[in-house]
């Protein structure tokens, strides 16, 4: 009874959030592995590929299948989307197939094999070939391997992308490395300023610890937009310093790495500081006393007694900013350059610019995973929830 | 922490640049939001000290946009609905997990939290990949939607705090003392779990006026919030008009902050007062 009641009672939410959130995630993410865009357009190939071995080129029925098929989605107006999901995988077969269409040899014409590669000699490779079996769905690795700059070779064999291509792990790499030095500032900053409130009496704490949670209620925009007035080249920092005499010329301090780094670190603080603050205060003076009184001297004390104990706040606070950084998409949009953009600028990319949802659901995944995953060793560390800020 | 009156000259001067350290740090946090508010009183246009001199044009500008009134219209339709519905969802939700334990309950409460471990930018790509297709993307349904599930897991945590400092013996007190369930929770438990409920709908109207990426996403020209145009404002040309709303939104923010820590205070002495 109760147990229903307590059910029921969950279920809205629950449901709602199903319907409202988990679902349509989850329907973006499947797209990071679903193939549906060349099947429906090009049956007849994908048909005639079947028994193709891979190796030469496929006999003369597969040309006459893909000049069949292409007619057929010329006459829909479905060849866009094929050629989309096909130039994802091979540089210029969007191009490829529309030139191909546009001069597509006479119905009944034969020997189709070499009207094709008079038309584009791609059609003489067994890449051209082997990308189209590949895309024939229902599931692709495609987006995955691309996300970690790899691909397929005509032979399915896994290779490295062209340098001039790869992008992403530069990307991947660039995201661990900003969250991770955002991270460790914050940490450098936040200890000794946790450690000395965590001293000091609660009523002169708790005021202080009101001025720290002022920014971490104030709209992340705000604070964004007070960075890019600060650091502008007319801004007030520039100003500031110019004034003193320290700078002949403005400092360039804004949509680069450096205001990347500041405007993170100072949305971040405070989730570094707060946890910290409270493992701290738990730790008992008297531990302290008594290994004072046992004639350790003070760095002693702080190695051997206080830093053992802080180490729970230190794991927390550095996970939350840690995760959270990760996931930062406004902030380096707004005060970062082109080579400062993390993970969710390039899925926003995907999604919005590009329409590449394989693409922008893989990175998502990708994202999701890492912040799963270290999310659950958080709760295990710490069993708290996390406040979104970002 | 007070230094000992025999501490050494070197614990002396760890302790100076401990506070030194701190006061940087307290600097560092605040000053950024301190430093804008004075430029939104310029009588210039200029982005930096010295004023030439006070006005309020800025504020005046603001008030009579039609880039930002709008918006301001729609971040506060949209956070009102969405307040709504995510407080009433998150409370029945956080009194069923409150009341007893149910199979799949791990499950549950994992969804339940998702919307505050998902990386924004994730939930707003899914959001606009399916409620594109739904018929909800450029609406402002669509964004109330969206907005309530970011927030409701906030309404879920705060609420799930204030019921675990409730007595349950309360609720059998009442019973014994004659009274139906239906009003023992509105004479006893309610009153008690209120500050908690409130609570959790600033902290869902905090969520949703400050939420940009969904909004960047989902909403169209008639549904821009002030977020969305605060990010477009900054990116594309920063104005003294963005200092004045910022510093509209940081009186905004103080106000929640101090009606939350205000409930929390008094939802504490009123636990401890009938401990």
């Amino acid at each position: 009874m109760r147990k229903a009641k307590a059910a029921l009672l969950v279920a809205p939410l629950f449901l709602f959030l199903l319907a409202s959130f988990v679902g349509p995630i989850g329907a973006m993410l499947w797209r990071g592995a679903a193939d549906p865009e060349v099947a429906p357009v090009l049956p007849r190939t994908l048909a005639a590929l079947a028994t193709w071995d891979g190796r030469g080129l496929p006999g003369e029925a597969a040309f006459a299948a893909l000049a069949a098929d292409i007619r057929q989605a010329r006459a829909d107006g479905t060849l866009a989307s094929a050629a989309t999901r096909l130039n994802y995988d091979v540089n210029g077969f969007r191009s490829l197939l529309f030139s191909t269409g546009r001069r597509l040899p006479a119905e009944g014409a034969t020997d189709l094999a070499a009207a094709f590669k008079a038309i584009a000699p791609a059609w003489g490779e067994r890449e051209t070939w082997a990308a189209i079996r590949r895309a024939g769905g229902p599931v692709t690795d495609l987006y995955l391997l691309n996300a970690l700059d790899l691909r397929r070779d005509a032979d399915g064999a896994i290779v490295a992308t062209p340098p001039d291509q790869a992008v992403f792990r530069t990307v991947l790499v660039r995201t661990l490395w900003i969250a991770l030095v955002v991270t460790v500032v914050s940490l450098a900053l936040g200890y000794p300023a946790a450690y000395l409130l965590a001293r000091l009496p609660e009523r002169l704490a708790n005021p202080l610890l009101i001025l720290i949670l002022v920014p971490f209620w104030t709209s992340l925009l705000v604070r964004t937009a007070a960075w890019v007035v600060l650091l502008q080249r007319e801004g007030v920092v520039n100003a500031f310093l110019a004034r003193l005499g320290l700078t002949a010329e403005p400092l360039p301090m804004i949509y680069n790495r450096f205001a990347v780094y500041v405007a993170m670190v100072h949305i971040l603080l405070p989730f570094m500081i707060l946890p910290l603050y409270s493992v701290m205060r738990g730790i008992p003076a008297a531990h302290l006393r008594a290994a004072a009184s046992l004639g350790a001297r003070p760095l002693t004390v702080f190695r051997r007694v206080f830093l053992p104990q802080s180490a729970a706040g230190v794991a927390a606070g550095s996970l939350l900013v840690f995760i959270q950084a990760l996931g930062y998409y406004v902030t380096p949009a707004l005060v970062g350059g082109a080579e400062d953009q993390m993970i969710s600028y390039f899925i926003a990319f995907y999604a919005s610019r590009t329409i590449n949802w394989g693409m922008a659901a893989t990175l998502s995944l990708l994202l999701v995973a890492a912040t799963a995953a270290l999310f659950l060793v958080y709760r295990r560390l710490a069993g708290g929830h996390m406040p979104r800020v970002a | 922490m007070r230094l000992a009156a025999n501490a050494t000259p070197g614990q002396r001067l760890a302790y100076a640049a401990l506070w030194a350290h701190l006061a940087l740090v307290m600097i560092f946090l605040v000053a950024p939001i301190v430093a804008i508010a004075p430029l939104s009183f310029s009588s210039g246009s200029f982005l930096y000290y010295p004023l030439p001199g006070l006005s309020l044009r800025w504020y005046a500008d603001f008030f009579t946009s039609e880039f930002w009134l709008p918006a301001l219209a729609n971040s506060a339709i949209v956070g009102v609905a969405a307040t709504a519905l995510a407080t009433t969802l998150g409370t029945l939700a956080a009194l069923g997990l409150w009341l007893a334990p149910f199979p799949g309950k791990a499950i549950v409460v994992a969804v339940l939290l998702a919307p505050m471990v998902v990386p924004i930018i994730v939930v707003a790509v899914g959001v606009y990949f399916a409620f594109a297709q739904a018929g909800l993307a450029n609406t402002r349904l669509g964004l109330v939607l969206a907005h309530t599930a970011l927030a409701a897991p906030f309404v879920v945590v705060t609420v799930q705090a204030t019921l675990a400092g409730f007595d349950r013996s309360l609720m059998r007190a009442a019973a014994s003392l004659g009274a139906p369930p239906a009003t023992a929770f509105r004479r006893v438990m309610l009153p008690l779990i209120v500050p908690g409920v409130v609570s959790g709908a600033l902290f869902a109207f905090a969520t949703s006026f400050d939420e940009v990426v969904v909004a960047f996403f989902l909403a169209g020209p008639g549904q821009r919030t002030l977020p969305r145009q605060m990010f477009a404002g900054i990116n594309e040309n920063i104005s003294l008009t963005i200092t004045a709303a910022a510093s509209l939104l940081v009186i905004l923010s103080i106000a929640l902050m101090a009606a939350v820590e205000h409930l929390r205070r008094r939802g504490e002495r009123l636990r401890l007062g009938r401990r």
